[in-house]
């Protein structure tokens, strides 16, 4: 495994302060629990990435309860005919897999002549699918031999017995890894690869950034088609721009790309970080460097400065679920001045948030996993001034007095990069700036 | 295996979690994985509910399964009885769990804890949530009340002389259409007529107001798809007779209040007599649907197409009244709830017409369009395929969306719920002057912008590029323009089942004028450059007017006269959001 050496250059732009190699501390004391998870399952990621990926679908092959999930988690009632949907097992299915098998090929057959503009097909596994052994990747496999290359089928799981919310969108990513085409050859002449899905607005302001500075091509994965894949070789540098694609990561290391270690995107200081990572791993010059960040790096800061004194000192409790917890205490601490309670996280990758452990305060707590009634224990105790935490539990701890922000917003959102920084801000704000002006 | 993109019901265990919920005091241990708490928010945020469902979740994970789970759920159904002390507990699976055949019921009874463990057996992969929600209720009501069963053929007693008749109301839930308003209402009009509500129930009883229910004289079904198992077994059990009329609908509030008259022993003369049809008076009777039908101005309603779908009992009392009380043609008429395939299919049969009984939302969306409707009468995914065909639309059934749980008192039942309804799906429709205008001058560029009325404001506001004008723009025009597919895609409603709809942002201008046109009247606003343009449109729809006036006046007070994307964010720097 090759994992290049901490993004910040030494002599390079000192905007961003971020010197991970300094960082002494790389262990926070950290509380692991087991029990009610009030987080998503992988299935979720679909409502994201259905959209990101236009010519792609996702079948859900599970229970009613998983198509349930899908349309009421993220509220997406959406007027077009959605491109993701659910071949729901029945008893039949139950009863027999060369039934299931059968019937699963016959819903895959009436959804691609319902939507011939399909090319790419994802089988996503579900608890049941798992639990009964319906071997979706034989599946893919033998669906392939009817369907390829008119349309692919690929399969991943986003069963809850596996994965937590964001970890369907690194499976999704990882199971089109196979399938990149073999490029990016020459280690001497990289090529970089931002992963994890981002919205196409910030994608743009990156590509502009990175051409102005001469990093050059510049892909992004997921692509907005499913069938432009991007090449993968030694030559390939991988920029993550969200915590929870590790396994896509690896995968791709394995085909001889190269990681570039780097604080995720957020804020001034993480994003300067962040393409300092890139700038250092294709030798940008300093200079230029920082003359290509100087505006769109001021113009974040001055967005930040607006919020800062409504978010300064204010006392932070972060519940598990999304994987962004902890790049995101990062920035409210270090960027706007808050004190950090509590950040929960499903899982704590070190290899994924390397760069991001070492700048976080000492007085934080780390959680990993879920006791959501401990948990629900220690934030009332606690009683912080902003509350992270998912749909089910906003309400009910705003009318116990507590201010909530609800975390699906942070995955839905542009929140990435410079010019998203003062967003970003701002959804913390919005609640604070809210209770303010209610007199009722 | 059945594909499937949207679905009208949950899985059964949801509906368990609509009994829990809707009570007090009982609590519901869910053998399930990680991701079933999604089922949470249906309550904290579609229905707005300050505390969270009573529900425990074992999260049962994969590493899990070739060891212990049944241990994991003895460990949640203990830890959930000590911590929130219900009267009673109710023991089940979810899909998933269900799979596994850990028992979780079985395991909960041989714990010994010292309140009734209801342990539910609901088959996912066969039965939906409506039916979980009915076979809990009878479930929980039935271990509650069995000890007190009297032996078989005891007579039941007599209402005592002076006391006033009390009955149960059985069904309203969480989730169910506008279930908390009709219990007011229809507690409200039984006091009228001198009988009192006991319990009701699942909403608002505990496990403990459960025990007391034999002690009303009679029991009132409001939903039947929640509640007539139990109200059958009470009666079997009890002796205890129900009303079966469901009161939606000035017809069908009459025939409710007879037969809790008849059932009841109570005068309800008064109250018919007050309320009247035909000659109904504004300034003596409560129920205005009756006036305001044969109100001149209703006369345009007159035999419109509609199109009714949804849970039996909203789609049953819906096609009565558009067809009896708005003089409307109800042209197709179905249900998602199989269980009452037969009493739609009766109803549909009396019309004339042929029931639709299916799950599936494709299905219904092409019985609509080749029906050609003037108005849908449906749930949040009627609302959505009548959307796509340009067609108005009111919401009658479950299932639900945050905007279906109003702030104010909206009941379907009972004589205001008439007027409710009347309000409700009269709106939707065009004016009947508007309508002739619309046909006498179609031509009018600003009748070009869509086929809502007036006073309505568009969903998907227009796009800079002024709209080739269309042929057909009235509602009444019934067949769908073919450019149906083209336009959905290309302006996808804001998501917003649960709230995530900002909505409140600015629109644009339905019509700009073109940058020469615009810099000679305002001289002061600078030039777009295409790609600032580009830039634009990437920003959502809803705030877009607002991000270009800003930017406008931004390089104005610079004194720019070009506008490049960096000027775009630097007035987004410089003005916030």
């Amino acid at each position: 495994m090759t994992v290049a050496m901490p993004a910040v250059i030494g002599d390079g732009p000192n905007m961003g302060c971020v010197d991970a190699a300094s960082g002494a501390r790389t262990t926070l004391p950290v509380i692991r629990e087991r029990g009610q998870h009030e987080v998503f399952c992988g299935l979720t990621g679909i409502v994201w990435l259905h959209r990101k990926m236009q010519d792609a679908f996702f079948m859900v092959v599970g229970s009613r309860t998983c198509a349930h999930l899908v349309q009421s988690a993220a509220g997406v009632m959406i007027f077009a005919e959605p491109r993701f949907g659910t071949a729901i097992l029945g008893e039949r299915d139950l009863a027999g897999l060369a039934d299931a098998n059968d019937e699963l090929d016959r819903c895959v057959k009436q959804l691609l002549e319902r939507r011939p503009d399909v090319k790419t097909l994802f089988l996503v596994g579900s608890c049941p699918s798992e639990v009964i052994k319906l071997d979706l990747q034989r599946a893919a496999e033998r669906l392939n031999e009817t369907f390829f290359p008119r349309v692919r089928i690929l399969n991943y799981s986003g069963s809850g017995i596996e994965t937590t919310f964001t970890q369907g969108e690194d499976l999704c990513l990882k199971s089109m890894v196979p399938h990149c085409p073999d490029g990016a050859r020459d280690v001497a002449a990289p090529e970089l690869l931002v992963v994890g899905t981002i919205a196409d607005v910030v994608e743009d302001q990156f590509t502009r950034l990175f051409a102005q500075m001469g990093i050059a091509p510049v892909r992004f994965f997921p692509p907005r088609h499913a069938r432009d894949l991007p090449p993968v070789g030694p030559g390939t540098r991988l920029l993550l721009a969200q915590p929870f694609v590790s396994e896509t990561a690896r995968a791709l290391m394995a085909r001889g790309a190269t990681l570039l270690s780097a604080p995720y995107p957020f804020g001034a200081e993480g994003t300067t970080a962040w393409l300092a990572a890139a700038a250092a791993a294709f030798d940008v010059p300093a200079e230029l460097f920082r003359r290509v960040i100087a505006a769109p790096a001021e113009r974040a800061r001055k967005a930040l400065d607006r919020y800062r004194p409504q978010l300064a000192g204010k006392r932070l409790f972060m519940f598990p679920d999304s994987q962004l917890e902890i790049p995101l205490a990062r920035f409210l601490h270090r960027e706007l001045g808050m004190e950090l309670v509590e950040v929960g996280t499903p899982y704590l990758d070190r290899l994924m948030v390397s760069a991001e452990l070492p700048l976080l305060p000492e007085s934080v707590q780390l959680t990993e996993g879920q006791d959501v009634e401990r948990q629900l224990d220690r934030c009332r105790a606690a009683q912080p001034d902003l509350t992270v935490c998912g749909l089910g539990l906003a309400n009910p701890l705003e009318a116990d007095g507590l201010r909530t922000k609800w975390s699906i917003e942070l995955v839905f959102s542009p929140v990435h990069g410079f010019d998203q920084a003062g967003d970003l801000a701002e959804l913390f704000a919005r609640p604070l700036e809210r209770a303010a002006r209610l007199l009722v | 295996m059945q594909l499937t993109l949207w679905t009208y019901e949950g899985p059964p265990h949801v509906g368990a979690m609509r009994i829990a919920t809707s009570m007090e005091g009982v609590h519901y241990v869910l053998h399930a994985p990680q991701g079933d708490t999604y089922a949470d928010l249906l309550f904290t945020m579609i229905e707005r509910r300050d505390k969270r469902p009573p529900v425990t979740y074992t999260t049962f994970q994969a590493r899990d399964l070739g060891g212990d789970t049944a241990e994991l759920v003895k460990a949640s159904v203990r830890s959930a009885y000590e911590r929130f002390k219900p009267q009673a507990m109710l023991v089940g699976e979810s899909c998933t769990a269900e799979l596994i055949q850990d028992q979780p019921g079985s395991l909960a009874m041989s714990m010994g804890l010292p309140i009734p463990i209801v342990p539910l057996e609901l088959p996912a992969y066969s039965k939906k949530e409506n039916w979980g929600a009915s076979e809990t209720f009878y479930h929980l009501v039935r271990t509650l009340l069995l000890p007190q069963a009297p032996a078989p053929g005891t007579p039941r007693a007599t209402r005592p002389e002076g006391r006033r008749a009390r009955c149960n109301l059985l069904g309203p839930t969480l989730l169910g259409f506008r279930n908390r308003d009709d219990v007011r209402e229809i507690t409200q009009l039984l006091a009228e007529i001198g009988v009192d509500v006991h319990v009701c129930a699942p909403l608002g009883a505990s496990p403990n107001d459960v025990k007391t229910m034999p002690e009303a004289d009679f029991n009132i079904v409001l939903y039947p798809e929640v509640a007539e198992t139990t109200a059958r077994w009470l009666q079997k059990t009890f002796g205890m007779p129900f009303v079966k009329t469901v009161p939606i609908g000035v017809g069908a509030t009459r025939d409710f209040l007879r037969e809790v008259g008849t059932i009841a022993g109570v005068d309800v003369e008064p109250i018919l007599s007050r309320e009247r049809v035909g000659d109904a008076q504004v300034s003596a009777s409560r129920s205005l649907l009756p006036w305001y039908s044969r109100s001149v101005d209703a006369t345009y309603l007159t035999g419109k197409r509609v199109f009714v779908f949804g849970d039996a009992t909203h789609v049953l009392a819906a096609a009565r009244i558009a067809k009896d009380e708005l003089g409307f043609n109800v042209v197709g008429i179905g249900t998602y709830a199989r269980e009452y395939a037969r009493d739609v299919r009766d109803a549909a049969k009396a019309m004339g017409i042929e029931a639709l009984i299916s799950d599936d939302y494709l299905e219904v969306e092409k019985t609509i369009g080749d029906l050609a409707v003037e108005l849908v009468l449906g749930t949040q995914m009627e609302r959505h395929i009548a959307k796509r065909l340009g067609v108005p639309c009111a919401v009658i059934s479950s299932p639900i969306h945050v905007q279906d749980v109003p702030a104010r008192h909206s009941p379907q039942m009972g004589f205001e719920g008439a007027n409710v309804i009347f309000d409700t799906w009269v709106h939707p429709l065009m004016m009947g002057l508007e309508e002739h205008l619309l046909q006498m001058f179609r031509e009018d560029f600003e009748f070009g912008d869509g086929k809502l009325s007036s006073h309505l404001h568009s969903v998907a506001p227009r796009e800079t590029t002024p709209q080739t004008p269309r042929e057909t723009t009235r509602v009444t025009d019934v067949v769908p323009p073919s450019d149906v597919s083209g336009d959905h895609q290309a302006n996808p409603e804001p998501a917003g089942a649960v709230g995530l709809a900002e909505e409140e942002g600015e629109v644009e201008p339905a019509l700009r004028l073109t940058p020469a046109a615009g810099s000679a009247a305002m001289p002061a606003i600078a030039q777009w450059q295409a790609s600032a343009e580009v830039e634009l449109k990437k920003i959502p729809f809803f705030v877009r007017g607002k991000a270009r006036r800003n930017t406008e006046k931004y390089a104005a007070a610079m004194g720019l006269s070009e506008i490049s994307v960096d000027t775009l964010y630097e007035a987004k720097a410089q003005y916030g959001k």
